[in-house]
């Protein structure tokens, strides 16, 4: 492997383990504010733990994404000096927002996590309030940066840098409107989902306990609504794609000729040596629809760019597949879940349908996983598209193998203890244990005992 | 002063701030290392009690800083991250370890092997990462990172591997115990806990003064810069009186058992040596090759920056006292009664 590609890989894996915390900082508080209401609301002594235990978890995943969060905003220049020092005052506005708000939302989770028994209920729950809002604001502002790297405005690129620099207009680059809608649903939509395959594991083995069935009527509206909105959303942006950047859409969809009346591929792997997607099901006119809302339009093919433009069309294709795919499986079962809720007047909690959310539980951290690396790979080859390559702005330092491995081995580390510590978080409170669920003392609380 | 001094300015305002509070929570990794005595547990507890609900917060003045100076002065930004990518890497895994293990230690109930184990990890890594940081800083004022056009030809490690370099990395850990030291006499609920951090802040303030001792020696050959800036105007002069009078004046207050003035008297001490720092390296970012105004973005971002700073400012600070008053310390508390929801 090139350097090159050892910095690619280390940006690529600190943001896949870094993207997982933020959606799970993102969302985590919503749920919590969302149990303490109801604990408000109902004094249910059950809805009250469940906010407590998602506190936990939240502490856990904040401070694992506060940290890897650091590594990244480093990572920006120790890994792509060109891009930060040219590219830098451009898109520096969103960043330093986002910094207000990551730095708000750490305020207030300090406050909700650990000040529950100093300040008053009213005060505990604007907290929570905050860290959600704040929360949702960070993922916005970072969104724009993404944004502006896809389809960069607000400057004039030179051999020497970008000139005549907006970074207000840079800040809104086009199609923003759709990608933050876009990513913000699915930092919500993967949590949600999570927290409800948690919850419909437990259940499956414990059928009657009323808690989990509590935590799960917490998860599924959240998990049912955005599951239903996000296809929404991804049509808009993908129509936005089509128009914007036809080469990365060309890709998404395997599209190698310009026609009229493309068909839509579902799967299949693209060959780029034949020009081909071979094992694709075709959908006549499909993508002409979906993409321009007219089965006569014409969808431009790759072959209509450059050769040295197009971006890994294989892995886009299939990483595309892979969102669509498991977004379609999860506003399916999201729909039978609304139509049981409906018809039965209660969240189902049936042993079929309970499988089905186990097996749905990872599928939204999977689309968000996919969905990132369609619009990463899709801009490729280049760092901000049309002006400067990533081969341009990768850093001189040598032996860039050596800080990538460096970070695999402690990212696994990492996740591997943050999911022990989750599933940890879980077990206390399966049913039937009684006390013991307290296990030992959590750090600091013991030594009372010790004088 | 122009924009970019003013940026400049909230820079080195930034830098203060973090050496303030997250100088002050890698000290107190530091004094988890070195816990002992028969209250070895407590004091231990003491200092994850003290910045459980806080390390987050006062971490991302380091979060600021950087996107300040790759918003502000991206040109600089992108210098230092060539010639500095390895310490600031080791510095990234420092910080990883840190945070994650703090965390983990507060939230792994396997016992108390296993907490100690996260303990080890957490307080190791306090250590290692201010020692980096700085010799990065020792590196930037030494004059030995080299940029012709926008290459760094001075390589990857020379730099920050200087006696002065090592120096400055000495004196920046033995700085940050020394503040935790301090806070923590402040924070003890107990008088004898009190005694503890009082000796440790005594013994620490002396290692402060002789590390600076040996920073100062090396400069004259391993900063020119910094050696000649530290006469160069009145106002650095003052500025250098005014940090002498606060250590003068911490030790006293410590010695005379007056917590809360030896406090506020040792963070105007640290909060002077870091403009001291800057002081010395003005009008440069990079010493001798990358001044604040060839680094400054265009003026439009500079404008913009400092509009989104008194934003920020307008949200955080408010916040940011309301965070300190829920948990300022309580005479009654012991320091078993942990809050931890």
């Amino acid at each position: 492997m090139t350097d090159l590609l050892f910095a690619r890989a280390q940006m690529g894996l600190s943001l896949a383990f870094h993207i997982v915390f933020a959606a799970a900082g993102v969302a985590l508080p919503v749920l919590m504010v969302l149990s303490d209401l109801k604990a408000r609301r109902t004094g249910d002594a059950d809805y009250r733990k469940l906010g407590q235990k998602l506190a936990k978890g939240t502490a856990i995943l904040f401070a694992v994404g506060a940290v890897s969060g650091t590594v990244l905003s480093f990572e920006l220049g120790l890994l792509w000096p060109d891009f930060m020092g040219q590219y830098g005052e451009v898109i520096g506005l969103p960043f330093s927002l986002e910094g207000v708000a990551f730095f708000t939302e750490a305020i207030f989770l300090g406050i909700y996590l650990y000040g529950r028994e100093r300040v008053s209920p009213g005060m505990h729950l604007f907290s929570g309030v905050m860290v959600a809002v704040s929360g949702a604001a960070s993922a916005f502002f970072v969104t724009l940066v993404n944004v502006f790297m896809n389809q960069p405005s607000g400057f004039v690129p030179t051999p020497n840098g970008p000139t005549d620099v907006q970074p207000l207009v840079a800040m809104f680059s086009p199609g923003w409107q759709y990608q933050t809608a876009h990513v913000l649903l699915s930092c919500y939509q993967a949590s949600a989902f999570a927290m409800a395959g948690i919850h419909a594991f437990v259940l499956l083995r414990h059928p009657g306990s009323a808690f989990h069935r509590k935590a799960l009527s917490v998860a599924l509206p959240v998990a049912c609504l955005t599951a239903l909105l996000q296809p929404l959303v991804g049509d808009f942006s993908a129509k936005h794609v089509a128009k914007a950047q036809p080469v990365k859409l060309a890709a998404m969809e395997g599209q190698f000729e310009t026609e009229r009346g493309a068909p839509l591929r579902i799967g299949g792997l693209p060959d780029v040596e034949t020009g081909t997607v071979s094992g694709a099901l075709d959908i006549p006119h499909g993508l002409s629809i979906l993409a321009f809302g007219d089965p006569h339009a014409e969808v431009k093919g790759l072959e209509a760019f450059p050769r040295d433009t197009w971006p890994p069309v294989a892995k886009v294709h299939v990483a595309f597949q892979v969102m669509v795919g498991t977004g379609s499986l999860m506003a399916l079962l999201s729909l039978v879940t609304l139509v049981q809720r409906w018809r039965r007047g209660e969240w189902p909690s049936g042993r079929r349908m309970m499988r089905a959310w186990l097996v749905a539980g990872p599928l939204g951290l999977v689309a968000l996983e996919a969905g990132w690396l369609v619009t990463e790979w899709g801009r490729q080859p280049w760092i901000v598209h049309g002006a400067m390559r990533t081969a341009e702005a990768v850093t001189p330092v040598p032996h860039l193998a050596a800080p990538f491995w460096t970070f695999t081995l402690l990212y696994l580390f990492l996740g591997a203890v943050v999911l022990f510590l989750l599933l940890h978080q879980v077990r206390d409170t399966l049913p039937g244990d009684g006390p013991r669920a307290a296990g030992h003392p959590a750090f600091g609380e013991d030594e009372a005992h010790v004088h | 002063m122009s924009t970019e001094g003013v940026l400049g300015f909230v820079l080195a305002g930034t830098f203060v701030l973090y050496a303030l509070f997250g100088g002050a929570d890698f000290g107190g990794g530091v004094w988890d290392l070195l816990a002992r005595g028969p209250r070895k547990a407590r004091q231990r507890a003491l200092i994850a009690r003290a910045m459980g609900p806080v390390w987050e917060v006062n971490h991302i003045w380091l979060i600021v800083g950087v996107v300040l100076m790759f918003a502000g002065f991206p040109r600089a930004f992108a210098a230092l991250s060539v010639a500095l990518h390895v310490p600031l890497t080791l510095l990234l895994v420092g910080i990883v370890c840190r945070g994650a293990a703090f965390t983990f230690r507060a939230y792994d109930t396997r016992g108390d092997a296993v907490q100690r184990q996260w303990g080890l990890v957490f307080s190791g890594a306090s250590v290692v990462a201010p020692l980096l940081l700085g010799m990065c800083v020792g590196a930037v004022v030494s004059g030995d990172i080299r940029v012709e056009g926008r290459v760094v030809v001075s390589g990857f490690f020379a730099p920050w591997l200087s006696p002065f370099a090592w120096a400055v990395g000495v004196f920046a850990l033995t700085l940050f115990a020394f503040l935790a030291a301090v806070y923590l006499t402040h924070e003890a609920p107990s008088p004898e806990l009190k005694e503890d951090f009082r000796r440790r802040a005594l013994g620490s303030g002396a290692l402060v003064f002789a590390a600076a001792l040996g920073v100062l020696l090396l400069a004259r050959t391993g900063a020119p810069r910094v050696w000649h800036g530290l006469l160069a105007s009145p106002f650095a002069v003052a500025l250098h009186l005014g940090t002498a009078l606060a250590a003068v004046t911490a030790f006293v207050l410590l010695w005379t058992r007056r917590y809360a003035w030896a406090r506020v008297a040792a963070a105007v001490q640290v909060g002077l040596i870091v403009l001291g720092w800057a002081a010395a390296q003005y009008p440069y970012l990079v010493v001798p090759d990358i001044t604040l105004k060839a680094a400054a973005a265009s003026p439009s971002t500079q404008r913009l920056l400092l509009a989104a700073l008194v934003v920020g400012a307008a949200v955080v600070v408010p916040s940011i006292a309301l965070l300190f008053r829920v948990f300022r310390p309580r005479p009654e508390e012991d320091a078993t009664a942990s809050t931890r929801s």
